[in-house]
């Protein structure tokens, strides 16, 4: 009996364990991620000769980039136990207004503005049905992910915005120096400022307490209702911020921009190592998932693999790396008994 | 030590999964990028290809594709053949915009881009290859009717919406060469919306209305086999021929029973076929692509691009009881 008690606990990856710091970090996920990351890394480079070049590399950066900003604000919602599917939706929707205010001569700087405000909306809008009305968040943003995009349906159709300015095109096409792109140096930033939030400040200490125990936490004087609007919040933010970066690499809005992104951001997740019923995981684990995920579609791109097999291959590893420790605790226990 | 093992198998097992790809560096690899895989009009495509490959003899096909019908998907696709120095991309577009940026690098590093089936904007491409034109859809709706009439007859034509643009092109290029079919009348035009029952019974209405009618005309995959169900459940099947645009898939059981004798749709073997040749004498012969240009394109003839640099490959093909067991798998 108390031995499974004991396993759930360690199966919950509580945060403070007693292992020795040089331990916890040599068996954490992270390193065995890191590990993935770069046997994928060599794997590629011997697999096709195409893959060790810096352009070629800077390229491959545009498959996680946009998905990995809202990755990290997804984290941090799912380790306080909630979910946005609809961040896909967010990004069309955002475009979609982007893309109207264009026709009536906005500039750059408002599109920017536009694209972030109804990010936020959108945010909000989750944020209220789940923690004022107090319904599961995951019923809630499945009916905005139709919801959103139905909006962009409705206002598009068949048609499509064009005519972004020309300087609209630096946040999605520009580079700051070589072959580092603007999104790169967004993703570094937000990647530190999610980081530091989750990891060193008092909010972040909140978000893992809700995500282990709401009603811990509530009695531990944290308001667990003002904490996951703000995560809705700023979930819905970063989805403006890549509906700025996907809008202005395309150049253009469909409402089918970013169809099926929200999977994706969830799986880049996960598989960062952030427990999907909520409580534990960090920012690092999710940073590594979005080059293992950016790596693997690249390089199995550059062999022309179909992208059915891709969807195959990234399902394998998600499935494997859950199971992983899993398996490990089990074989742990039974080595003791 | 645990770590270690697992680095092992990981690259062991990734490696199993990569296999040992060959690089055959001196063939002229053409990709062909279709708008998802798994589709049979595009696998059909393929299929024409590596026809043309075999054909032209140093040329390596490279079929791909996303998992779904997105734009971005297709540009990561796209990203991968920038990076693998490709000769020459052919591609079926999700988007017309959003692959112009994509493109137009993949073109700044050197690389033939054309687009077939659904075209890139100008911008993004060096030409676009439209499987059919609307004057000969015009003409091969009547074409299909009157073959079947050689002393002459009347004909209804069958359309979607008033309002459907490509289908009132066709009929008003229909219209316009009527003169080379002497005998043959359009007795009535009707709409049935694209919907299989109200386009059900328009058909039976026609017959109703018109005792002499000889064949329904329907430009529209979802008419033409509502008016083929009609004059199946009318009982007028040898009297009445149902033709125009249509799915060999959908049109199989039609043609079997006799409620039509033949019908047209772009060939995708054809498709796949014309747009390798284009890529590869762009990209190889030095052939510059611009307003007015021939591209020879093996067994289909040659290719004459208009003032946006498109071009129509052929006729729509025709189908009949001769070749639809072959197609109706495909799509």
């Amino acid at each position: 009996m108390t031995d499974a008690t004991q396993d759930i606990t360690q199966a919950r990856h509580v945060p403070d364990r007693l292992n020795s710091r040089a331990a916890r970090v040599f068996k954490s996920w992270e390193a065995l991620l890191l590990a993935v990351a770069i046997a994928i890394f060599v794997v590629n480079s011997f697999a096709s000769p195409y893959f060790l070049s810096a352009w070629n590399l800077s390229d491959a950066t545009f498959n996680f980039t946009e998905k990995a900003m809202i990755a990290f604000a997804m984290a941090l919602l799912i380790i306080s136990g909630e979910i946005d599917l609809s961040v896909a939706s967010i990004i069309a929707l955002a475009s979609t207004a982007m893309g109207l205010a264009v026709q009536y001569g906005a500039g750059t700087p408002e599109l920017v503005v536009i694209g972030l405000t109804v990010g936020l909306l959108c945010g909000a809008f989750n944020g209220f049905f789940v923690t004022v009305l107090g319904l599961p968040s995951i019923v809630v943003t499945i009916g905005t992910m139709s919801l959103f995009r139905g909006i962009s349906f409705i206002i598009l159709g068949d048609d499509a915005f064009r005519g972004y300015p020309a300087s609209f095109s630096w946040f999605g096409q520009g580079y700051i120096y070589w072959v580092f792109t603007v999104e790169m140096l967004l993703f570094v930033i937000i990647a530190v400022i999610y980081g530091v939030l989750l990891h060193k400040t008092n909010f972040g200490r909140a978000v893992y307490a809700i995500g282990n125990n709401p009603t811990g936490a509530l009695f531990s004087g944290i308001r667990v209702q003002r904490v996951k609007f703000i995560l809705f919040l700023l979930t819905g933010l970063m989805s403006g911020v890549a509906a700025i970066c996907l809008t202005s690499r395309l150049g253009s809005t469909r409402p089918s921009i970013a169809t099926g992104m929200e999977l994706e951001v969830v799986t880049m997740v996960v598989l960062g190592g952030v427990n999907i019923l909520g409580g534990s995981g960090t920012i690092p684990g999710v940073v590594i998932a979005a080059f293992v995920m950016g790596l693997v579609t690249f390089g199995l791109g550059l062999l022309n693999v179909p992208g059915i097999v891709m969807s195959i291959f990234i399902g394998l590893l998600l499935i494997g790396v859950i199971a992983l420790p899993r398996l490990w605790v089990m074989a742990a226990a039974r080595r003791k008994a | 030590m645990s770590v270690l093992k697992k680095l092992a198998t990981s690259v062991a097992l990734a490696g199993a999964m990569f296999g040992t790809p060959a690089f055959a560096q001196d063939d002229v690899r053409i990709a062909i990028v279709v708008k998802a895989l798994g589709i049979g009009f595009f696998e059909a495509a393929a299929e024409g290809a590596e026809e043309a490959a075999a054909e032209l003899g140093n040329v390596e096909i490279i079929y791909t594709g996303p998992t779904d019908t997105t734009a971005e998907g297709q540009i990561e696709v796209i990203n991968a053949l920038i990076a693998q120095q490709v000769d020459a991309i052919a591609i079926s577009a999700n988007d017309t915009d959003a692959l112009v940026p994509a493109l137009q690098r993949a073109m700044d590093r050197g690389i033939t881009v054309i687009s077939w089936d659904s075209g890139v904007a100008p911008e993004g491409r060096q030409l676009h290859l439209n499987p059919s034109s609307n004057p000969l859809i015009g003409n091969m709706i009547i074409k299909l009717a009157a073959d079947h009439l050689p002393d002459g007859g009347e004909v209804a034509l069958l359309s979607a919406t008033t309002t459907s643009t490509n289908q009132n092109i066709w009929i008003d290029e229909m219209t316009a060469v009527m003169g080379d079919y002497p005998g043959i009348e359009v007795v009535a035009t009707v709409y049935g919306d694209d919907l299989a029952d109200k386009s059900y019974r328009e058909a039976t209405g026609l017959m109703q209305s018109y005792p002499d009618l000889d064949a329904i005309i329907a430009p529209t995959s979802v008419g033409i086999v509502a008016a083929a169900q009609a004059v199946v459940d009318a009982g007028k099947v040898g009297e009445v021929n149902v033709t125009g645009l249509g799915l060999p898939s959908e049109m199989a059981g039609a043609i079997e029973s006799g409620a039509s004798q033949s019908f047209a749709i772009w060939n995708p073997i054809d498709l796949g076929y014309s747009a390798t040749m284009l890529a590869y004498e762009l990209s190889q012969n030095d052939v510059e692509a611009m307003a007015g240009a021939e591209i020879p394109m093996g067994r289909m003839g040659s290719l004459t691009l208009d003032e946006n640099n498109e071009g129509a490959m052929a006729d729509p093909f025709v189908y009949d009881a001769s070749n639809i067991d072959q197609f109706k798998s495909i799509f």
